[in-house]
């Protein structure tokens, strides 16, 4: 399984020796506030409502059973029994004391974790696809080329000084999992006629208070053209790129600003200047970095699971669990569980340290010692046999760990919004939980079918709502909640933001609305059309009438 | 008849372990809304912020501002949703923070 090799241990020894002696250099005062934030601010260390809040790098979302054993030691022992899971694929703790964070930080390093933020205006930690290396549409694993562009941009002294903050997503698959068209940077992959490999570039996308999607700079890039072509867009970028005005300083605004065909235009002039001379040296990490990433030794299996048909034809609730939580595996008899974190009435991304440990235990015992986090707030065993599903199962069912709302309805992303979060207008948490009791009949989901529902506690969109197909907003309005809801908005291949339909809602008229809205859907849809189909097909005209009938 | 009376009232995080406090007459730090000063005057909300500036310097508190509250029948009410939720905890984990421990204010985070 991969690890982190940037930070190696000695590192992440000595810069939480050196967060000890800071942190205990601001308690005895000898740092001030000002000069200690950044420093925490590094470590991962935010100042929240009621206490400290640690933010805890999780690379490519991956954990082995060992590493979310310790994450269940730091729940239990420095926290209140429980972390939340966030859409950036990593974990955060809510009740932190600055006195013993350097501790943390020790028992994070002792299983080669950190929560080092890559802060600052440089190239940030690269994400993939939660099922990469597993899912059955996968093209190639994405996680090899994001690691070279890691490695490569991490020691790049050229953009260290970039004028705001980038991310790269990257996905090996055709349907999108990554949300690639909405980062600074996103990649696909395609397979030419040839059968080589080559990228997709899309360039410009974000989310925040000014939320864009992502323009296609160039359809296939060879594979080893990849860092030199990257170099080109980061020198545009960091020529052009605005450094005047914090909110106005993402590609995404140069890309607006100059316009897609003349960025594209900056971009391949700059890479004609540098020709390409020799790629020899990436072409050799790239192999190396693969090996990291080698697949675990499945077994030759049938694709027939006896077991398997037997438990669903003997359970129904099994049954339900399976068609909704389970992945089709690129391995015959192999399949990805998607542990859903979304119980009925509960808080979406929320896990106890008894629940983690349940999960490391799964992992260990069936998936190859792995799991992922998944960006919409679910735990993923990536590699497990379709005969263990049951078994698996029965254990998560006895710890609230099996809903079989994957996907549907039920499976809402939040922020943790105004009941944790400093910079929050609104709650999020309590939308999510009214909804997801509206809706707890699983058979009632189905019907709705596929739809992501995403809940943000202000506009920086931590809660993903732009991109949700029901996107909602938290604002705040003379001291009263209120929320903002929009449609059509997509994170997957065929990215899009979404529209505001209307007028708010005070927090109690959210869960009537959301029904009203899908509806109108069933009403209207047509057979076998999805909730973002039909949405795109009628435009929001029918869902606005329904919904803003009776005022 | 209830007696209200407005003012404002003085609160940041505690240093070592970020817990929401609130400023006393006594010049203490509680971790109750109730047991803050509320003030009207302006050189007793001067007097409130020069004290947290001190508290800032002896490395108690840290993000010290002026909230907007009531106090209403001898307990404090802050205006704002989110200042009412830091003098509680979570509304969605009342298991957890002030309102488990004792300490929590006497006001609903929303009303109504
Ligand atoms: C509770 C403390 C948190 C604070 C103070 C915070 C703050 C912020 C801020 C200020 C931004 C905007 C940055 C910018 O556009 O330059 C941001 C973006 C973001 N946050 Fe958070 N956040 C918090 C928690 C979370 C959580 C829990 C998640 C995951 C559920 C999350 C996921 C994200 C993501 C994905 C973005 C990027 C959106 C984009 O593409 O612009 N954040 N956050
Ligand atoms: S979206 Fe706003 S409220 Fe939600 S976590 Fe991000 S900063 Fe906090």
């Amino acid at each position: 399984m991969y690890r982190y090799d940037e930070f190696d241990h000695q590192f992440v020894s000595e810069r939480t020796a050196q967060f000890r002696d800071q942190a205990n250099r601001r308690m005895s005062g000898e740092l001030t506030e000002d000069e200690f934030r950044p420093l925490r601010l590094m470590n991962g260390l935010y100042l929240q409502l009621h206490a400290y809040m640690l933010r805890v790098a999780i690379p490519y979302g991956t954990l082995s059973g060992k590493q979310m054993r310790q994450l269940a030691y730091i729940a239990d022992k420095y926290d209140r029994g429980y972390g939340h899971f966030t859409t950036r694929q990593n974990i955060q703790y809510n009740w932190i004391k600055l006195e013993e964070t350097a501790d943390i930080l020790q028992a994070l390093a002792d299983v080669e974790m950190h929560a080092i933020q890559t802060s600052g205006n440089c190239i940030r930690n690269v994400t993939t696809d939660h099922w990469a290396g597993a899912a059955a549409d996968e093209l190639l694993d994405p996680r090899p080329i994001g690691e070279l562009i890691r490695q490569w941009s991490s020691l790049h002294p050229e953009f260290s000084f970039l004028p705001r903050k980038f991310k790269f997503a990257i996905t090996g698959a055709p349907h999108d999992r990554a949300a690639v068209k909405v980062h600074d940077i996103g990649l696909r992959a395609h397979k030419n006629d040839k059968g080589e490999t080559g990228w997709e570039v899309m360039v410009g996308g974000g989310q925040g208070r000014t939320p864009m999607i992502a323009v296609t700079v160039r359809e296939f890039l060879p594979e080893k053209e990849v860092i030199p072509y990257m170099e080109a867009i980061m020198r545009v970028y960091n020529l052009f790129g605005r450094r005047d005005n914090k909110y106005k300083a993402r590609i995404k605004i140069l890309m607006h600003e100059l316009g897609a065909e003349k960025f594209k235009a900056e971009v391949e002039a700059e890479y004609a200047r540098h020709p390409v001379q020799t790629t020899e040296v990436e072409q050799r990490e790239l192999t190396r970095i693969e090996k990291y990433f080698a697949q675990p030794s499945f077994e030759k299996m049938s694709r027939f699971a006896p077991h398997f048909e037997n438990a669903k034809r003997e359970n129904v609730d099994f049954t339900r669990w399976a068609k909704n939580n389970l992945a089709t595996h690129q391995v015959d008899g192999y399949t990805i569980v998607n542990i859903s974190l979304k119980p009925e009435g509960g808080i979406p991304g929320d896990a106890s340290g008894e629940q983690m440990r349940v999960m490391a235990t799964l992992a260990e015992r069936y998936s190859f010692d792995e799991m992922r986090v998944s960006h919409a707030q679910n735990i993923v065993l990536p590699h497990v046999k379709l005969e263990d599903t049951f078994a698996i199962w029965q254990v998560l069912k006895a710890n609230d760990l099996a809903a079989a709302n994957y996907g549907l309805i039920g499976d809402i992303i939040a922020c943790p919004g105004l009941d944790y979060c400093a910079l929050a207008t609104a709650r999020s948490i309590p939308i999510a939980q009214a909804i997801s009791r509206k809706f707890a009949d699983v058979k009632k989901q189905e019907e709705y079918g596929p739809v992501k529902l995403n809940i943000s506690g202000c506009i920086n969109a931590c809660g993903h709502h732009h991109v949700g197909h029901i996107g909602i907003l938290g604002l705040d309005k003379k001291g009263e909640e209120f929320y903002q809801i929009t449609l059509g908005g997509s994170s997957s291949e065929n990215a899009s933001i979404g529209t505001i339909l209307g007028p708010g809602f005070a927090a109690h008229e959210v869960p009537d609305a959301i029904e009203t809205i899908l509806n109108t859907y069933v009403k209207l849809r047509e057979p076998g059309e999805e909730f973002l189909g039909a949405y795109r097909r009628l435009g929001p005209k029918p869902f606005k009438e329904a919904l803003y009938a009776t005022a | 008849m209830s007696t209200v009376e407005k003012g404002q009232v003085m609160t940041a995080n505690r240093l070592r372990d970020g817990d929401a406090v609130f400023l006393t007459r006594a010049g203490i730090w509680s971790e109750k809304i109730d047991d803050a000063a509320l003030v009207q005057e302006p050189q007793a909300t001067a007097a409130l912020e020069a004290r947290a500036a001190d508290a800032v310097i002896t490395n108690h508190i840290t993000g010290q501002y002026l909230i907007d509250a009531e106090r209403i029948d001898g307990k404090i009410r802050a205006a704002l949703t989110r200042e009412r939720i830091r003098t509680l905890g979570p509304s969605v984990r009342t298991d957890l923070g002030k309102q488990a421990t004792g300490t929590a204010g006497a006001f609903a985070a929303v009303e109504g």
